[in-house]
């Protein structure tokens, strides 16, 4: 089964992760569309060291989950903060910093 | 050739799945009755003692009950979420059962050898962990989807403390995986083979590297409150939360919690005999001086018949008298089963690996019934500031211990 | 058809189905539900792909412990469904034409390059091998991961710190 079809579906899941990341106004709804991308990334690279016959891939996707789970925990602790202090999670309504 | 091969250890598997299934539905029910039983006896009760003799039939009463009971959805849940966090809860807790290997030998059933386990993976141990950790989902959502103060009160609770003793959870066995050097359940076990000075088993529990005491004690600890059985069952303490996670489920979507609950706990009591008590090893070496142990399963089958015939025929009412002397000759002709020589050396496993289980799990009922409730706050300080920490020392002993062996 | 080409279609049809649910539910739990069945469905193609290790520790880690965080701070929050608010005008004018163009430039790339490639056999023992990998040609990066950690380990608390508790008027209210 040729490594292409991985990679598409990789490809697929990056650009709903894009489209959600663009669309989504919830900004918890928002930090999932990242965790898609990263889980697309996570595919390709398996995708890739498969196809090389390398091991590099998992452990990069192993340091891709790691900085996943300190991304999660500061960033929901940032919407939490966010949401204390806004009573919000529109991100349209948490636009202080703009002109 | 090669195609009939395939297909009759399919066939073999199938049956295999089916068999553990009904096995792994009876033990709960029966686990259930256990603990009644036993937390009676503890509080000087009697029990059940109503349905079928000692109330042994009183696991089926409950289950028709369940079935015959009012099916209610409250108004305003998340239907979708509500009807599958149950299910969900269930499904997981039984399918981790399939990694466990409950032997070491090959049985034959109809000429095609078979090893007594469903799914021998080269990552079993890290797969039961994974399958637990998604438990918390059940929890948490059939909380959260019941539109009820107390459910999510209660699977807050639940998903704080889960994700807070899993990695208890999971460091405490990191120590056992320092010494063996594999995540496969059946090679952990080969690990453990063996006698220190003749006699005592080098179960991890008691490994001449470094003893995993501080590990078992870690494990035992989080997996109870993993369980979220007492004294750590906040998500449903019933003094403040009326039932926690599932106050607003009844009749069967109920006993999916219940029976989920319960098949974890079958699981963590198998894995804490698998990693820590040498899993299906016979504590006695097979030396000539100790060679009668072979026959104990044959005896404590055939001590257990007598009891039961002698009991049975003076029992209270005539039921009894007829249930339980049939029962006792069952086990005695079990017990014949056991000792002749085809049988007595593929029972052994199977034998000793229940036998701890057992144990294990009359230990969990013990510490349920012994222990006050922890409050959420002792709990959460207890899991990051004791049990966390004591983990961490132990992965650091043996890595240490390790070290210095070679 | 070979067994592995139906698994990889299941899958792969699972995970679509729930990236794209995760962007038509509109109360954040949904969604999160969805993301979880996509990560779950990774973990099965993982295994296909012979890394068994990975797909554990995508489930243990991913699901079992980034989304339960998600899922408990909605919780936590009370989070309702999602506002319905117009588009803002740079996501109109320029997201929705940069997202298109960023799928339409990841297919062509990997219709031209990678195409021809097909799985080299990985080696007998892969667990073991990756851990001879992190722990000696990348044992400085994982040590770095580990301050890094502890890093967000510290401000997550110091961020989520409460200072003086205001109660809440008017009883529990959700957030959207």
């Amino acid at each position: 089964m040729p490594i292409s079809y991985y990679l598409a579906l990789s490809a697929v899941l990056f650009g709903l992760g894009v489209i959600g990341f663009v669309f989504k106004r919830n900004i918890i709804t928002i930090f999932m569309s990242i965790e898609l991308m990263l889980n697309a990334v996570n595919l390709a690279f398996i995708a890739f060291g498969l196809a090389l016959g390398q091991l590099q891939g998992q452990v990069f996707v192993f340091f891709v989950i790691v900085v996943a789970a300190a991304e999660a925990a500061v960033g929901l602790a940032i919407v939490i903060v966010i949401a204390r202090n806004r009573q919000s999670l529109n991100v349209e309504r948490i636009n202080l910093l703009k002109l | 050739m090669n195609d009939t091969i395939a297909r009759s250890i399919l066939v073999v598997s199938l049956v295999k799945v089916v068999v553990l299934l009904f096995l792994v539905l009876t033990a709960v029910a029966y686990l259930v009755w256990f603990e009644r039983k036993v937390a009676a006896h503890i509080q000087g009760r009697w029990g059940p003692y109503r349905v079928g003799p000692h109330g042994l039939l009183q696991p089926l009463a409950d289950g028709v009950k369940f079935l015959l009971k009012e099916d209610a959805t409250p108004a305003g849940v998340d239907r979708f979420l509500y009807f599958s966090a149950p299910l969900l809860t269930m499904t997981l807790a039984i399918s981790a059962i399939a990694m466990i290997p409950f032997g070491p030998a090959s049985i034959h059933i109809f000429g095609i050898a078979t090893p007594l386990v469903i799914a021998n993976i080269s990552v079993g141990l890290l797969a039961i962990f994974a399958i637990t950790s998604v438990g918390v989902y059940g929890v948490a959502l059939g909380g959260w989807s019941s539109n009820s103060k107390y459910s999510l009160l209660g699977g807050l609770r639940s998903s704080a403390q889960m994700i807070s003793y899993e990695l208890s959870l999971t460091l405490s066995v990191v120590g056992i995986l320092l010494l063996a050097g594999t995540f496969n359940l059946s090679e952990l076990i080969m690990r453990q083979d063996g006698y220190t000075w003749g006699h005592l088993p080098k179960w991890n529990l008691l490994n001449p590297t470094f003893p995993q005491i501080l590990g078992f004690f870690c494990y035992f600890v989080a997996a109870i409150a993993e369980t979220n059985r007492a004294p750590f069952d906040l998500a449903e303490a019933e003094s403040e939360l009326v039932a926690g996670y599932h106050t607003e489920y009844s009749s069967f979507k109920f006993a999916m919690f219940f029976l989920g609950e319960y098949a974890s706990m079958i699981t963590v009591a198998c894995l804490a005999s698998i990693l820590f008590l040498g899993g299906w090893l016979s504590p006695f070496p097979q030396t000539p001086g100790l060679d009668w142990t072979r026959y104990l399963p044959a005896g404590v089958l055939a001590v257990a018949g007598v009891a039961l015939i002698i009991h049975g025929v003076r029992y209270i009412n005539v039921f009894g008298r007829i249930a339980l002397p049939v029962l006792g000759v069952i086990l005695g002709a079990l017990s014949f089963l056991c000792s002749q020589p085809g049988v007595i050396d593929d029972i052994q496993g199977p034998f000793w690996f229940l036998a701890k289980v057992l144990f294990v799990l009359f230990v969990y009922v013990w510490v349920r019934w012994t222990l006050p409730r922890f409050r959420y706050d002792q709990l959460m300080r207890f899991g990051w500031k004791v049990l966390f920490p004591v983990a961490l020392l132990n992965v650091i002993l043996t890595s240490l211990a390790v070290v210095m062996r070679k | 058809m070979t067994p592995q080409l139906v698994i990889f279609l299941v899958l792969a049809a699972i995970a679509i189905a729930g990236a794209v649910n995760v962007i038509l539910q509109r109360h954040p739990i949904h969604s999160a539900i969805s993301l979880i069945s996509v990560m779950i469905a990774l973990a099965g193609l993982f295994l296909l792909l012979e890394s068994e290790f990975i797909a554990v520790v995508q489930i243990i880690v991913y699901a079992g412990a980034i989304m339960v965080l998600f899922v408990f701070v909605i919780m936590l929050l009370n989070a309702g469904a999602e506002e319905r608010t117009n588009m803002s005008r740079m996501a109109r004018y320029a997201g929705v034409p940069l997202a298109i163009f960023l799928l339409i430039e990841l297919a062509y790339q990997i219709g031209a390059a990678a195409l021809s490639m097909t799985p080299q056999p990985l080696a007998e023992d892969v667990t073991r091998r990756l851990s001879m990998l992190l722990f000696q040609d990348f044992v400085f990066p994982f040590e770095l991961t580990s301050i890094l950690i502890l890093i967000a380990i510290l401000g997550a608390l110091v961020l989520a710190q409460r200072g003086e508790s205001v109660p809440a008027k008017g009883g529990p209210k959700t957030i959207t």
